[in-house]
């Protein structure tokens, strides 16, 4: 079906031709999915699904059942075990200006707009353990106008955000961000954005300040309003064309008129429902521009 | 039925090896082709534009959710594994290595096969680990086929004699043979034309 938008389960359709051994599991993928849904309101049913199957054997292996059925069965009853399934679920691979190249664009390109605001609002969502949003926090400082800045930033992984808001790091990852730093046009010395100590590294508070962590499930919870900016790295690429099509929709919405939307260095617009809404800023780096198109679907 | 797809898995060596075979495809070569080739986190598009213009059929690195087309090759960007979808397209992930790789051919060879069972050929090339031997296996499980790279031809030789020793291979080819073997796949059903079952 061209417009998945109507079929909130196109994503875990039998695809054409499949022999019954792969229904049976199709249905018992399903079958768990839907009784996740049922009873802890997370929606897994549009997530890309060969990457999904591999996230789900992992969660199979560390409870050492066998049958994605049983695995629902202890699921609906026990949360503690929801809850490390959710864990396994979220992907949280993550660092400090991750792709420097694309904070440089940053500083070369979106920048230059967003200083000349008098406020600026942006939307970090799915920020894993903060890393990120740091750097994002970082490279506004070093552009001198964080003060003026907003940043929201989302997870539905609780303990990430946990993480995240705590912003203490091993002291080894920071040394291996710095390089990250300098290949990202860093301007001063990255030591002086954290206090070390016992091999830890608390990132200091004038980053924090201007930044709020919150829970937010791109599936399931609806539009922040009036954004400058959204960051969405390395998430959609474990959602399926229906559901990257909706939450892009959302961005959309969250999105003022010239806002900034920023991908994944491999992710991009170009399969989606939404790309005559958005114009390439940085085609290479993935960086978008609403530019307020009508909606063409 | 006609096969309908090709996934290559390579390591150590495999510029090299991939420079002969792909070269060798002609233009209207009607399977699509994915491709693990172990690398650097940090290489760039480079390999892609490179194989592209040495070769008649199109090279380029998968993007996420990218259709699968007849005559091109799709090489795995540095950092993610690449998966095949029911449609058939492509997604990514960078969830962390699988066999100390991302990309991996397990993953790229398991979700293959998910999608096209016995309509997929699988080929492991030269490399100095064991990552697509478990995939080349489950390619094999579900009625599709196996191609190893002759181990003594191979720049590196543990990957093809890991994928031998984790499952029976249709052919044991030299690098020069292979691109040939797949012209000849591509046009007709090896279990049905020669009733055998591998």
């Amino acid at each position: 079906m061209k417009n998945g938008l109507q079929n909130p389960r196109a994503g875990y359709e039998a695809p054409a031709g499949v022999t019954h051994g792969k229904d049976a599991e199709q249905a018992e993928i399903y079958t768990l999915l839907s009784g996740i849904e049922q009873r802890y309101g997370y929606d897994f049913t549009h997530y890309s699904p060969a990457s999904l199957k591999r996230r789900l054997e992992r969660a199979l292996a560390q409870t050492g059942l066998t049958r994605f059925t049983d695995l629902l069965a202890r699921l609906l009853r026990d949360e503690a075990c929801f809850d490390a399934f959710l864990e396994t679920m979220s992907v949280t691979v993550t660092e400090m200006f991750r792709d420097p190249a694309f904070y440089r664009a940053v500083r070369e390109h979106v920048v230059p707009v967003l200083r000349t605001y008098p406020f600026v609002k942006i939307w970090h969502a799915g920020c894993a353990t903060g890393e990120e949003v740091y750097s994002m926090a970082l490279l506004l400082h070093e552009e001198a106008f964080l003060d003026r800045v907003r940043i929201y930033a989302t997870d539905f992984n609780k303990h990430s955000l946990d993480t995240a808001a705590e912003g203490v790091y091993s002291a080894r990852q920071m040394a291996a961000y710095e390089a990250n730093y300098r290949e990202a046009g860093g301007k001063g010395d990255f030591s002086e954005y954290y206090s070390p100590g016992y091999g830890r590294a608390k990132i200091k508070d004038f980053l924090k300040e201007r930044t709020t962590f919150s829970y937010h499930n791109l599936v399931t919870d609806g539009v922040f309003g009036e954004m400058n900016l959204i960051c969405c790295r390395n998430v959609l690429i474990y959602f399926d064309k229906t559901l990257q099509d909706s939450v892009l929709y959302k961005f959309s919405e969250s999105l003022r008129h010239g806002g900034f939307l920023c991908l994944g260095n491999k992710e991009s617009l170009n399969f989606t429902a939404v790309k005559p809404l958005f114009a390439a800023v940085d085609k290479k780096e993935r960086i978008y521009r609403k530019c307020g198109a009508p909606y063409a679907v | 039925m006609r096969y309908e797809a090709v996934v290559i898995g390579v390591s150590a060596g495999g510029i090299e090896a991939l420079k002969v075979i792909l070269p060798a495809l002609p233009a209207a070569f009607p399977l699509p082709v994915a491709i693990v080739q172990h690398r650097n986190r940090r290489s760039d598009g480079f390999l892609a534009s490179y194989l592209d213009h040495i070769s008649a059929i199109a090279v380029r690195e998968a993007e996420d959710k990218e259709p699968l087309l007849p005559g091109h090759a799709y090489l795995a960007p540095a950092g993610y594994h690449l998966l095949v979808e029911a449609g058939p397209s492509f997604s990514l992930s960078n969830e962390g290595h699988v066999n100390y790789s991302c990309p991996s051919v397990d993953v790229l060879f398991e979700s293959a096969a998910d999608v096209f069972g016995a309509s997929l050929i699988g080929i492991v090339l030269t490399g100095a680990n064991a990552d697509g031997a478990r995939g080349l296996k489950d390619i094999k499980d579900k009625g599709g086929i196996a191609i190893v790279q002759n181990p003594e031809s191979a720049q590196a030789p543990a990957m093809p004699q890991a994928a031998l020793a984790a499952t029976r291979a249709d052919f044991v080819a030299g690098l020069e043979q292979i691109a040939p073997l797949l012209v000849r796949l591509s046009s007709v059903n090896f279990r049905e034309a020669y009733g055998t079952n591998g």
